[in-house]
């Protein structure tokens, strides 16, 4: 589905378009871009944007970013995900980022900003615990302020690509007295300060994505602090509004439902009763899509004309992660037999992997996305979101 | 109908718990499948040892008869503690097809290896395009003057890599998906021209493709009637999946008493999970997915005991909608412990797994559903 576009705008998607097909690297073209590439093999496209001066569209000019109209990031949204390229760092470019220019003081915003634009400093995000759960303003890890600096005790959990990190930007109780969202400060944690150390946490698929982070006696210089102390959650939130828009996920649904469509032609002959099972079930769920781009393109609609979207980030991560996961469940299927296979982290030539190509990640995408309804506040969470936000129940 | 057990399937019931419960933790069970060949020797001799692997077979063979529930009772067990060993593919598929279809001399050669676990066994039936359909076989068996030579490939086998001897399915007439001109042989794992191509499953366990390339095979080595074998596998399907169910149904309540425990005991917004009504109705869905699967699968295992005709069609119909209740526990149970439901870590992600391989053996849910709306 395409959006309504002036001339001016359908020569920028061309444009879009033909820069993906011509620069987007053939080396991070592998199976699952999410985990079979290095640290520099995925920061290559990061590099190829900045260089274009594409690699923040999300931001104010004033900051590197593109200048782009609502409908134009949409455009850019919607082309880069339909081509599959692998987004630039979300813990950096769409969340750190856009915390410190908007609440980050001069200092902070010179620093960081052009080595977020750049590449150069990778970021994780510690917000997650042990025992946290959705409940995020739960936060147990102390910053106890000692003299010019914080002494940081404490556990992240869930900290997605936390190996490759150089900084952690953190959720950590100031006053332990407060209510729990009032005693809460937003830290930036070089990784490389003695006391943070890295654990691995393998996942079902048996991938290594997300890590355990322990803070012991992590002394962080005041400086690091943004904006004012307890007031952390309040850019906690400002941080989660922007991971939300991010879930509807339309182009990778796309990617991967023409993906199921090529397995069931190929893998169920036509007079297999199953075939017809197939076909209806893969017409659900692209009806289920195209419902879910026609509620993006009237938001997208809305809010060019500067009407706030509110909550719907909600109703667009609960669709988007049960569509996904839907379609991660009948590609496992279709793959038949070869379903039993899991391919084995890390990925490597020498290991076999048998079936036919298309079917070789089928099994650990359906793992994988499990985590979709879990994760950046759990699907219940955002019905509760919606329950009480917009129906003000 | 609710089955209350004899006397001497109580004992086999409370004998297996207490195996497990002492020797298979699930520390153990990780070891097991960390290791390089991902099964464990020790183990398979305890369950010799206690009597497990004679228990379904024919009492002259040391076993408590193949009407005994024995099968049932195991299986149950043997999912909620998630054993990897191929207790289905040497006792339930092999020794099964042995006793069905095997003549005398076979019988007493095969079975009584089997039953003091001395040879492990598999059925390679599956081809890269049969899907769950027994009659699309393509290897080929070409008779010589004192046995067959066979020819072809067989897909994804699990516990190839493990087993002495395999029994295959190959064509000895007929087209690629004929029901008739399917036989069935016995042919040792090292036999010449037989290539085994291993690689891991999604629930931990070892399988492999197979290429046939001229594999000689002995006439006294072929089981059953020649070009009999698809009817010999149908009937040992419907045994398979009437275990596969009690698998599933040990995995369903393995979760569901994990899920509950952690909903009781793990605080988010200062309340116990368990205090929100969604949970609560998620969980109760649960339970109720839970006794239905334990119904059907009684009333398949019972059915099939009795020897009753519509088997066939009940163990379909078992399969799919129990496949479809373990998938729906799984997912759910997995949600409802949040992160940790994704970890490798936690025993929960690993019965999703096995559940989502029982749901491919033998054919999945959409599979079986039509198989149950078709038959008669």
């Amino acid at each position: 589905m395409e959006p309504n576009l002036s001339s001016e705008d359908a020569a920028f998607r061309d444009e879009v378009r033909s820069f993906i097909a011509e620069n987007y690297p053939q080396e991070m073209r592998v199976p699952n871009p999410e985990t079979d590439l290095t640290k520099e093999q995925s920061l290559l496209w990061h590099r190829i944007l900045f260089r274009k001066g594409w690699i923040a569209p999300l931001w104010p000019k004033q900051y590197g970013g593109t200048g782009w109209s609502i409908i134009r990031r949409f455009i850019w949204e919607q082309e880069t995900s339909r081509a599959g390229t692998l987004p630039p760092l979300a813990f950096s470019v769409t969340m750190v980022g856009p915390v410190i220019y908007t609440y980050g003081n001069e200092a902070q915003k010179t620093q960081f900003l052009p080595r977020i634009l750049s590449g150069e400093d990778w970021w994780c995000q510690g917000y997650s615990e042990p025992g946290s759960g959705s409940d995020l303003a739960s936060v147990r890890t102390k910053a106890v302020r000692d003299g010019d600096h914080y002494v940081v005790n404490g556990h992240k959990t869930w900290t997605t690509l936390a190996q490759h990190a150089d900084w952690i930007f953190c959720l950590v109780r100031t006053d332990p007295e407060a209510t729990p969202q009032a005693g809460i400060s937003f830290l930036l944690i070089d990784m490389k300060t003695p006391g943070v150390t890295v654990r691995p946490i393998i996942t079902i698929d048996g991938s290594h994505e997300v890590n355990d982070v322990f803070l012991e006696d992590v002394r962080v210089p005041t400086e690091n602090l943004i904006g004012e102390e307890n007031k952390g959650w309040t850019y906690a939130k400002f941080l989660l509004g922007n991971e939300r828009t991010s879930m509807a996920g339309i182009g990778r649904s796309t990617r991967y439902l023409n993906r199921l469509k090529e397995i069931v032609n190929a893998e169920i002959p036509e007079d297999d009763a199953a075939r017809g099972e197939f076909v209806k079930d893969i017409a659900r769920v692209e009806l289920d899509v195209l419902a879910l781009e026609a509620t993006e393109l009237r938001i997208v609609a809305q809010m060019s004309r500067g009407i706030d979207p509110g909550p719907i980030a909600s109703l667009f991560k609960i669709r988007g992660t049960e569509i996904f996961q839907r379609i991660t469940d009948l590609t496992h299927r279709a793959i038949g037999n070869y379903g039993l296979a899991l391919r084995e982290h890390p990925p490597s030539a020498n290991i076999y992997m048998p079936g036919p190509d298309h079917g070789h990640t089928a099994s650990e995408k359906y793992l994988n996305s499990r985590k979709l309804s879990i994760y950046g506040g759990s699907n219940e969470i955002q019905h509760n979101i919606i329950a009480k936000t917009v129906l003000g129940l | 109908m609710d089955i209350q057990f004899t006397e001497e399937q109580e004992l086999l019931r409370n004998s297996v718990q207490r195996l497990l419960r002492d020797q298979y933790d699930f520390a153990t069970r990780r070891k097991i499948v960390a290791t390089e060949g991902g099964w464990s020797r020790a183990q398979w001799d305890r369950f010799a040892e206690l009597g497990l692997l004679a228990a379904p077979l024919p009492e002259e063979f040391g076993g408590l008869g193949r009407r005994s529930l024995a099968a049932m009772i195991i299986m149950q067990e043997f999912g909620r503690n998630l054993v990897v060993e191929p207790f289905l593919e040497t006792v339930i598929l092999a020794a099964g097809l042995i006793d069905d279809v095997g003549s005398t001399a076979q019988r007493d050669e095969f079975l009584p290896d089997i039953a003091e676990g001395k040879a492990i066994w598999t059925l390679a039936w599956t081809e890269a395009g049969s899907r769950y359909n027994l009659n699309d076989v393509s290897t080929v068996a070409r008779k010589t003057g004192d046995g067959y030579i066979l020819a072809g490939a067989k897909a994804a086998v699990i516990g190839a890599p493990w087993a002495d001897k395999l029994i295959v399915s190959a064509r000895t007439s007929g087209g690629q998906r004929d029901r008739g001109g399917v036989s069935l042989f016995v042919v040792d794992r090292e036999s010449a021209g037989l290539h085994l191509q291993s690689f891991k499953t999604i629930d931990g366990r070892r399988a492999a493709e197979i290429d046939f390339r001229d594999v000689r095979v002995p006439a006294s080595r072929l089981l059953g009637n020649e070009g009999e074998g698809v009817l010999a596998l149908e009937a040992c399907r419907d045994t398979a999946i009437a275990a596969l169910c009690a698998e599933a149904v040990g995995a369903i309540n393995a979760l569901n008493s994990a899920t509950l425990g952690y909903a009781k005991t793990r605080k988010q917004f200062g309340v116990a999970l368990g205090s929100f009504q969604v949970l609560q109705h998620r969980m109760v869905d649960m339970f109720i997915a839970a006794e239905e699967a334990v119904s059907l699968m009684q009333h398949l295992n019972l059915a099939l005991v009795a020897q009753e005709g519509h088997c066939s069609k009940l163990a379909s119909g078992a399969k799919s909608k129990i496949g479809e209740a373990a998938r729906f526990v799984g997912e759910q149970a997995i949600q409802l412990h949040g992160g940790m439901g994704m970890s490798d870590e936690l025993n929960v992600g690993h019965y999703f797994k096995r559940i989502a391989a029982i749901n491919v053996q033998f054919g999945d849910p959409t599979y079986h559903l039509l198989r149950y709306a078709r038959a008669n």
